[in-house]
């Protein structure tokens, strides 16, 4: 099962400076998990020390917000596209 | 007119009551002695200034100057990007003295944010939230392009009133609520103005008092308020050669101390006094001796929203 995972620009340098990563996985959870075993440095940034997805990271799902759904259990379809957007913009 | 007993109150014709300008700036400094049991880390409660953050100090000085000038008024629209309280603050001010202000923000700044400045009546323009304040900044610089004319471009991140605002307040506040025993000084980064406006000062009153700023470890982070420099649009009024020292500090570290606030010291606060405490907590124990002086930029309503509340951090 392929998805399209778009990378926000401040994670881009984790990732060779793609915007866009097709990953296998039949949920979100299995998408990230080989997004992350594909790029390595992605570990800390995406999951925290008790290997949660870190609490500030919104995954929308073809631009629904998983998080008040089934969050990682969220099943994929050839073609959805999974957006990770962090919760703040680093913003003033 | 009797004024009866009260005749000793009286003020002269006209100033009666105070403005909300007024209000600006002197805010508490807080003895943190429960988070910090050494009893030498304190910090500037910026959450009391009217518009609830540090940024009142510096959309003040900005927009007084720009008035002095004569770059404001007459209906000249206040453009700029912000996130936050930045625009917080012109949306405040701009209202109370009569400046349409129009915002540019990443769509994903947080929704109480926007129902705020929506509240004092500033235009909204919602910006790409995966280019985070970068995107916010290029769509402000793009509008001024189309029509220098409509506006005031105030651009916190360059506009040297900024930083000025924390020399001529901030620190000197400091140094006198310390009593002039600050040794060192602990700021987040954000357009930077806190940190080199008020570091200028308390550089120029002793430059033995240690600098030290403080980043987000990464560039993808949840410290709302803070800039990770090295991955973006670097602000015009940073002076990378300022601290005497740079820290960072991971999101999850400044969560934690959020908490800790909250229920170790009844303090509500923002995300970025989270890292600034971390950051202070450690400089405080490396320099027993020391008096730690560091600055929380608002508090936490805003932030209730978020997640960590309920994360098992
Ligand atoms: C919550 C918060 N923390 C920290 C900062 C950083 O302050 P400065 O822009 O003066 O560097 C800001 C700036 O807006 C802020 O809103």
């Amino acid at each position: 099962m392929t998805a399209v995972i778009e990378i926000p620009s401040a994670l881009q340098r984790f990732v060779d400076n793609q915007r866009k990563i097709a990953v296998e996985g039949d949920t979100i959870q299995h998408a990230f998990e080989d997004l992350v075993g594909r790029f390595s440095a992605l570990q800390q940034q995406i999951y925290d020390e008790k290997g949660q997805i870190r609490s500030f990271i919104n995954i929308y799902v073809n631009d629904e917000d998983i998080r008040y759904g089934k969050y990682l259990e969220t099943e994929l379809k050839p073609g959805d596209v999974i957006q990770i957007v962090p919760s703040i913009a680093g913003g003033r | 007119m009797d004024y009866g007993t009260a005749q000793h109150l009286r003020v002269p014709q006209g100033m009666l009551g105070q403005s909300l300008t007024d209000l600006i700036g002197n805010t508490p400094l807080l003895r943190l002695s429960r988070v910090c049991p050494a009893g030498n880390v304190f910090a500037k409660a910026e959450w009391f200034n009217p518009g609830q953050s540090a940024k009142d100090r510096a959309a003040w000085k900005i927009i007084r100057e720009a008035e002095r000038a004569g770059k404001l008024g007459g209906g000249k629209v206040l453009l700029d990007s912000t996130s936050g309280n930045t625009g917080i603050a012109y949306a405040m001010i701009g209202a109370a003295r009569g400046h349409p202000v129009r915002l540019c923000v990443p769509a994903n700044v947080t929704p109480s944010r926007v129902k705020i400045l929506k509240a004092y009546g500033a235009e909204l323009i919602l910006t790409d939230p995966t280019l985070s304040s970068d995107g916010a900044i290029l769509k402000a610089r793009e509008l001024y392009r189309e029509s220098p004319e409509r506006y005031f471009y105030a651009d916190q991140y360059s506009n040297e009133n900024n930083w000025k605002a924390h020399f001529e307040t901030t620190g000197p506040e400091i140094w006198a609520q310390s009593e002039a025993r600050v040794t060192h000084f602990v700021a987040t980064l954000g357009t930077a103005g806190t940190f080199v406006g008020a570091s200028r000062y308390l550089k120029s009153r002793n430059p033995a008092i240690q600098v030290i700023e403080v980043q987000p470890d990464s560039p993808f982070h949840g410290l709302e308020g803070m800039k990770h420099m090295e991955s973006s649009i670097v602000p015009a009024l940073y002076d990378p050669k300022l601290a005497d020292r740079k820290m960072v500090v991971r999101t999850e570290v400044a969560y934690r101390a959020v908490i800790d606030l909250a229920r170790s010291e009844g303090l509500l606060c923002g995300v970025s006094a989270g890292a600034a405490l971390a950051a202070a907590r450690q400089v405080a124990e490396e320099n027993p001796q020391g008096v730690v002086v560091t600055i929380f930029p608002d508090g936490g309503l805003k932030y209730l929203s978020e997640h960590f509340w309920d994360a098992n951090l």
